[in-house]
C-alpha cells in the first residue's frame, strides 16, 4: 500500500503501540534548553536513574540568555541559576553541552542543523515548540513538555498519539520579494492558528522545493503556529549538500549509505492524505499580522478585515484589535515603528540577515526605530562579520548583538516596552509574548528591513537594492 | 507519588476567550524556576493583575462570584508554545479539569500529564455552559471520568466525552508513562539492535 513520507519515518521508529492507546516512539535526537528540563533531570535523581542514552541529547543554554556582555556572569540571578543548573544537569548526566559564548552555542534550532545533528529521517523532540523547524530536513520533530522530556532522557522514547496526515502544496514560483515567512505566514492565514491541530503537515510542490534550508527551515518553523504537531518537507539534492561535511553528519562510506537511505524517504505516489490542501505561489505577497495570533495575517498592502460573523469569534477578533489599536478596514502602510526584530529559530539565520542586510545597504535606520539585531548563532553571527554585513548594518546606524532567543519571548533582558510597536521576525505576536503590553506585527527579514529605514510600515517591494 | 483522578462536582470558573495561547496562561518571563511548584500565583497574570500588580477586578479569576476547580475556556484552549508549566500553573491554582471545544495537541498532553483533565465538548453545548456559569455563577458541573460524563442539569449537559484509554487508565490510577516506559527499556534495546543489523 502506498504510504507517505511521515508513516514511513513514524513506523520505522515504533518500538510498541499501546492497544487503543499511544505508540512508543524512537527519538534519535533529542535537544534540551535550560528553561524546560530542569524538573525532569529532578524527576531522574527522584527515581535514581541516569539518562538512558546520553549520547542521543544535546543541551545548550539559549532563552535566558542577554545578547550583550555575554562574557559576563547573567546579570538576573534567576536566569543565572537556570541555566547553570542545565550545566549541571548535563556534567552529571553526562550530556553534550554548547556553554554561553562558545563557538556551537545559539539557538538550539539553529545549532542542531548547523552541526549536522539534524539529518533526515530522523524523530526529533525538544521541550519546545519550534521542534517544527527541523522538519525541514525530512525528519518528524515535535514540541514535547517537560514530562516528555523526563520520558527521553529515562527511556529514549515518547509515547505519542498518531496524527493525521496533512499535505500543503504550494505550486508556482514566489514572486520577487516573497519569503519563506512569507509563504508561512499566508498559509496559517488561509488555516487559521488552530486549523491544523491533530494534524503533522508534509509541504509539497515547486515553491517549497525552490526555497533553500533555510527557507525550509523557517517555513517548517512555523507549523505549531496553525496547531500542526510538526511539519516536514521531503529531503532532496538541497538537503544532502545543506548536510555535507557537518560536524555530525555522517562521512565517507556512512554519508554514502546514509543518501542512499535518504533518497527513499518521499511519500509513494498515490499515498492519502487525511487533508490535502492546494495553494498558488501567485496568491501570496509580502505579508504581516494584524492581531495577537499568527493567523491573523494579511498581505501587507491590505485592509484589516471585518470582525468574523460567529459571536465569540468577533468578540476575541474585537479584543485582538483593541490591543494593537487597530481598526477594521484600514491598511497597516505607513503605521510608525517602534522597534523592529530581527532573529529568533524562524529568522535568525545568515540568509535572514543578507535579506535585511540588501535592503538596509546604503540607507539609514530611521531616527524613531530603535533595531535590534540577532543573530541565531555564534556561527551566524561569525558569518555575518566574514561578509562585512555588520558594516553595513553600523553605517545605517543600527547594532548587531550576540546570539541567543532575544525579544521573540521576553525572558531576557530584550523586551519590547508597553505600547510599543514592533515588526518581528520572529514567529508570535501573541498579548505580551514581547514583553508585557507590547505590540507585534510579524513579518520578513525584507519587511523588517523596510520598516527599519522608512520608520513606518512599508512595503519591501518598493524599496530597489541599492 | 502522583494523585488519583476522581470525581468532580464543582462550580466553574469562565473564560470565554477563544485562542488563548499559553504565553497568556504563563508569561515567559515566570518561567525561569527550577522547580514544578508555586506556577499558580502567575496563572493568567497579565490578564489578573495590572502593571502595579494590583488585581483587575472584572477578571474572572478575580471576581468572587466565581470559584471551583474545573475551568471552562473558549475554543482551541491552549495554543502556541509547548512550555508545561501553563499545566502545572493550572493544577497549582487549583484547577483540576479544563473543558473547551478544542485544545492544542501539545498543551492537551501536558494537562494529562500533569493530573489536569481536559474535557472536549461540542462548540454550542459550550456556547450554552458559559453562558449559563456566567448568568448563574453557581451553577455546579459534575466530571466523572470512569464513565467519561459531564454533567450538568442546568444546562441539560450530559455528555460523553473522549479521551485515550490508556490515560484514562494513567489517571485513575495514578500512574505516569515515565514508570511505563521505564518497564519497556528491554524492548527500546531489543529495536535499537534490531535496526543496526538492518
Amino acid at each position: 500500500m502506498a504510504k507517505t513520507l511521515f508513516d514511513k519515518i513514524w513506523d520505522a521508529h515504533a518500538v510498541n503501540t499501546i492497544p487503543d492507546g499511544p505508540t512508543q516512539l524512537y527519538i534519535d535526537r533529542h535537544y534540551c534548553h535550560e528553561v524546560t528540563t530542569a524538573q525532569a533531570f529532578d524527576g531522574l535523581r527522584n527515581r535514581g536513574i541516569r539518562v538512558f542514552r546520553p549520547e542521543r541529547t544535546f543541551c545548550t543554554p539559549d532563552h535566558n540568555v542577554p545578547t550583550e556582555n555575554q562574557h559576563l556572569p547573567i546579570a538576573d540571578p534567576v536566569s543565572r541559576n537556570q541555566v547553570e543548573t542545565l550545566e549541571r544537569n548535563a556534567k552529571e548526566f553526562g550530556l553534550p553541552y554548547f556553554p554561553l559564548g562558545s563557538e556551537r552555542n545559539g539557538i538550539i534550532h539553529v545549532i542542531g542543523p548547523e552541526n549536522g545533528l539534524t539529518l533526515p529521517g530522523m524523530t526529533i523532540v525538544c521541550g519546545d515548540s519550534h521542534t517544527s523547524t527541523h522538519g525541514a530536513f525530512g525528519a518528524i520533530a515535535f514540541g514535547i513538555g517537560t514530562s516528555e522530556v523526563e520520558m527521553v532522557l529515562a527511556s529514549q522514547c515518547v509515547l505519542q498519539s498518531k496524527p493525521k496526515a496533512m499535505r500543503i502544496t504550494v505550486n508556482g514560483t514566489l514572486a520577487h520579494g516573497v519569503t519563506a515567512k512569507d509563504v508561512a505566514l499566508y498559509i496559517i492565514a488561509q488555516l487559521s492558528t488552530g486549523g491544523a491541530t491533530g494534524y503533522f503537515v508534509e509541504y509539497a510542490g515547486d515553491a517549497i522545493r525552490s526555497l533553500s534550508m533555510e527557507g525550509r527551515m523557517t517555513l517548517c518553523n512555523m507549523s505549531i503556529e496553525m496547531g500542526a504537531r510538526g511539519g516536514f518537507v521531503a529531503p532532496d539534492e538541497v538537503t544532502f549538500e545543506y548536510c555535507r561535511n557537518r560536524p555530525y553528519a555522517p562521512k565517507g562510506k556512512d554519508w554514502d549509505r546514509a543518501v542512499e537511505y535518504w533518497l527513499s524517504l518521499k511519500s509513494d505516489d498515490g499515498a492519502v492524505f487525511d487533508r490535502d490542501i492546494t495553494f498558488d505561489a501567485a496568491d501570496i505577497k509580502p505579508r504581516i499580522t494584524f492581531g495577537t495570533n499568527p493567523g491573523m495575517g494579511i498581505a501587507i498592502d491590505e485592509q484589516v478585515p471585518a470582525a468574523p460573523a460567529d459571536a465569540s469569534a468577533a468578540s476575541s477578533f474585537a479584543d485582538a484589535l483593541a490591543y494593537m489599536g487597530f481598526e477594521s478596514g484600514k491598511q497597516l502602510l505607513g503605521t510608525p515603528v517602534d522597534y523592529v526584530f530581527v532573529g529568533s529559530c524562524t529568522n535568525g539565520r545568515i540568509e535572514d540577515f543578507r535579506a535585511f542586510a540588501s535592503i538596509v545597504r546604503g540607507r539609514r535606520k530611521a531616527d524613531n526605530v530603535t533595531v535590534w539585531l540577532v543573530p541565531g548563532s555564534r556561527a551566524v553571527e561569525a558569518q555575518i562579520r566574514r561578509e562585512g554585513l555588520d558594516r553595513v548594518f553600523e553605517e545605517a546606524g543600527m547594532e548587531l548583538r550576540q546570539p541567543g532567543c532575544s525579544a521573540c519571548l521576553a525572558m531576557n533582558p530584550d523586551k519590547i516596552p508597553a505600547g510599543k510597536l514592533s515588526v518581528s521576525t520572529s514567529n508570535r505576536n501573541f498579548e505580551g509574548r514581547q514583553g508585557p503590553g507590547a505590540r507585534t506585527i510579524l513579518a520578513s527579514p525584507l519587511t523588517a528591513a523596510a520598516a527599519a529605514v522608512t520608520g513606518v510600515i512599508t512595503d519591501p517591494r518598493t524599496l530597489s537594492n541599492k | 507519588m502522583k494523585e488519583k483522578f476522581t470525581t468532580i462536582k464543582s462550580t466553574c470558573v469562565p473564560l470565554p476567550a477563544e485562542n488563548i495561547d499559553t504565553d497568556r496562561i504563563i508569561p515567559a518571563r515566570f518561567l525561569k524556576s527550577t522547580s514544578r511548584d508555586g506556577f499558580g500565583e502567575k496563572l493568567f497574570y497579565d490578564q489578573r493583575f495590572d502593571a502595579d500588580g494590583n488585581p483587575i477586578a472584572d477578571f474572572p479569576l478575580n471576581n468572587p462570584v466565581y470559584g471551583g476547580i474545573i475551568l471552562v475556556a473558549g475554543k482551541n484552549f491552549g495554543c502556541g508554545s509547548s512550555r508545561e508549566h501553563a499545566a502545572w500553573a493550572i493544577h497549582d491554582y487549583g484547577f483540576r479539569v479544563v473543558v473547551s471545544s478544542f485544545f492544542a495537541d501539545i498543551h492537551r498532553n501536558n494537562e494529562l500529564n500533569s493530573f489536569v483533565l481536559p474535557v472536549t465538548i461540542p462548540q454550542d453545548m459550550l456556547d450554552r455552559l458559559l453562558a449559563t456559569i456566567m448568568a448563574a455563577p453557581a451553577t455546579e458541573v459534575t466530571v466523572d471520568l470512569e464513565s467519561q460524563t459531564i454533567n450538568c442539569e442546568a444546562v441539560g449537559i450530559d455528555y460523553q466525552f473522549e479521551i485515550n484509554p490508556y490515560k484514562k487508565y494513567c489517571l485513575l490510577n495514578g500512574l505516569d508513562d515515565v514508570d511505563y516506559l521505564l518497564s519497556r527499556r528491554d524492548d527500546v534495546i531489543a529495536f535499537e539492535s534490531n535496526r543496526k543489523n538492518k
